[in-house]
């Protein structure tokens, strides 16, 4: 059974429908990337999927009818967002961002473990913890959205481009800790529009043009596809 | 005005000013987590006082009454909108944290005020009722319009106000009351007279900002409650429900206007509509510190607490006028304020 899997989920923006019919699913341990150009819908999609958008359709995760869980509830299952605005507390210290992704569990005895995870992965953090979000560098902040989310102990992680904006260096760092987070056991739902690094990540690629799926397969087919390259994957 | 003098009133301004400063965080905290500029926490200071004064005489205080009719509305309202959702689930909660608690609270006072106990016991009592009405005002008339803008809320939270005047009025009558002080200690520092009231107030301040600090800095509701304020789409991505901290704001705020109303009773005539200066001036002291800044905002309600005490000094008649005037300048300078860090923002 699929961890997550959408029926022909459609989001409205007031009139204007921004994502049609759009159908995907996600099995347990996968990642499963959407690529596609920019205003394709993604962000859309990720924030209905998540619960901040209202959208119809029907959505399933464990099982479960989403459409009767709020975002609060769907976090509390390990559901988990890193949104495109990383939406960090700037006036708090990375310790207490950290620390604030941990709200919605139970298990709080196994906190202070994961903290030291979060901080091996990224010891950058671990440097900056008493320092203020807002005073970190693009890339740090990244990191510290990651950390975030990974305090949650997610079941499904959406990744909303987390390479938007940081230097190419960067870029491969956390592609790189992206593909090291198979091995917890997360699944992963990752957006991008830099669709070579995201397909190489990923097992299973989905493409949304002008909010809807044109397009999907394997991850390793998808990469050879000629139509794909010509369009998104460039030359190199 | 000799240095004495100056220095009397200084020592009277401070004392007002911490007063004002209890009210004023709880104004700040509230406005950062909901965006409700709530002006009725002026009145919940005003009722713990009448609370207070009523259960010191041994009567059945009108806050019982205010506090099982609201609980009674808010339970109304809030298994309405469970049953509009469909989630039947959660309505045994709504009846147990909006009736059966609220209703146990004033069931309990009500046993005990016969049995005539000692002065910390009503204290308790007294904050025990005076707790949940803002969280069950908030339900009621907050939650339903919690997108709305600033200014909506504003002119809700004004008419609020008004409303509670009333409710004050139909449920503490219109007599006024003064409550014994909590305490008879004296001394002299530098030729000027300190009554204990003053050193409690002063004191009482202290530790309730340093709680407050306290909370906000190790605890993990109290990050909640920051991060909210912070960012509230962030917060809800993180699990915390926009609702639930502002309901621990509203708590918190209360009893923070709880225990000012408790330390003003016995120096000033509380009636049932006082409580709109004490809200103004706190909210004046919040203005200056930006409804952002606590520090700020304790400086602001010292500030206005002095300068209160040396207008009336001047002209008692004139006092508020003059509190009020400051209006004017401080909100120029803040509004200056705000917009030159927007254009810094937009560089
Ligand atoms: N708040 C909004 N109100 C109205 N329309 C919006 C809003 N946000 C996005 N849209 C529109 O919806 C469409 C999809 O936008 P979306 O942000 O989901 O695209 P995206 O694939 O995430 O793009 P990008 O790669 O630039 O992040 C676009 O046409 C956009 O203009
Ligand atoms: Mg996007």
């Amino acid at each position: 059974m699929a961890l997550l899997s959408i029926e022909n989920v459609c989001v409205s923006y007031d009139k204007v429908e921004a994502v049609h019919n759009v159908s995907l699913s996600i099995e347990a341990g996968q990642i499963v990337t959407v690529i596609g150009p920019n205003g394709a819908g993604k962000t859309t999609l990720m924030m209905a999927i998540i619960g901040l958008l209202k959208s119809k359709g029907r959505m399933e995760y464990l099982g479960q009818d989403l459409a009767r869980l709020d975002v609060e509830s769907r976090v509390g299952q390990g559901l988990c967002l890193v949104p495109e605005k990383r939406e960090l507390f700037h006036d708090m210290s990375v310790y207490d961002n950290l620390i604030l992704g941990s709200y919605s569990r139970e298990d709080r005895s196994q906190v202070p473990q994961d903290l030291e995870g979060v901080f091996e992965r990224f010891p950058r953090l671990k440097e900056r913890r008493s320092q203020m979000a807002g005073t970190l560098s693009g890339g740090e902040r990244q990191m510290l959205a990651l950390g975030r989310a990974l305090m949650s102990r997610p079941k499904l992680l959406m990744l909303d481009e987390p390479s938007l904006g940081l230097a190419p260096l960067i870029v491969r760092e956390i592609f790189r800790t992206i593909a090291s987070l198979r091995e917890t056991g997360v699944s992963i739902l990752l957006v991008e529009q830099n669709a070579r690094a995201a397909l190489e990540t990923a097992d299973y690629g989905y493409v949304i043009e002008t909010g809807e799926i044109v397009q999907s397969g394997p991850a390793n087919t998808l990469i050879h596809d000629e139509k794909l390259i010509a369009a998104y994957l460039g030359g190199h | 005005m000799t240095p004495d003098i100056a220095a009397i009133l200084g020592v009277d301004g401070i004392a007002t000013g911490a007063i004002y400063v209890l009210v004023a965080i709880g104004t700040v905290l509230i406005f950062t987590v909901t965006r409700v500029i709530f002006i009725p926490f002026g009145d919940i200071a005003a009722f713990t006082a009448l609370t207070l004064a009523a259960l010191d005489t041994g009567q059945v205080p009108g806050t019982i009454g205010l506090l099982v009719a609201l609980a009674c509305l808010a339970t109304l309202v809030e298994v309405t909108s469970l049953v509009r959702k469909q989630a039947y689930r959660e309505i045994p909660y709504a009846f147990l944290y909006y009736l059966v608690i609220p209703a146990a609270i004033a069931l309990v006072v009500w046993l005990l005020i016969p049995l005539k106990p000692p002065l910390p016991v009503r204290l308790a009592m007294a904050l025990l009722l005076i707790l949940p009405i803002a969280p069950l005002l908030d339900r009621i008339v907050f939650r339903p319009i919690a997108d709305g803008t600033v200014l909506l809320l504003l002119i809700v939270s004004v008419a609020l106000h008004f409303a509670l005047v009333g409710l004050g009025l139909l449920f503490f009558g219109p007599e006024g009351v003064r409550t014994e002080p909590l305490s008879s200690f004296h001394m002299e520092i530098a030729g000027i007279m300190l009554s204990g009231q003053t050193i409690l107030i002063v004191v009482a301040a202290i530790v309730f900002s340093a709680l407050l600090y306290l909370f906000f800095d190790f605890t993990l509701v109290g990050k909640s409650l920051r991060a909210t304020a912070i960012n509230r789409t962030g917060a809800r991505l993180m699990g915390i429900r926009p609702a639930r901290a502002g309901t621990v704001a509203y708590l918190l705020g209360s009893l923070m206007a709880g225990v000012s109303g408790i330390l003003i009773a016995p120096v000033n005539t509380i009636f049932y509509d006082s409580g709109f200066l004490i809200g103004l001036k706190a909210f004046v002291g919040a203005i200056i510190g930006g409804l952002a800044s606590y520090p700020g905002t304790a400086i602001g309600a010292i500030f206005v607490g002095i300068l209160e005490s040396f207008a009336s000094f001047q002209s008692s008649a004139f006092k508020d006028v003059i509190v009020f005037s400051m209006l004017i300048p401080i909100l120029i300078w803040r509004s200056l304020a705000a917009l030159h860090s927007e254009e810094e923002v937009d560089e």
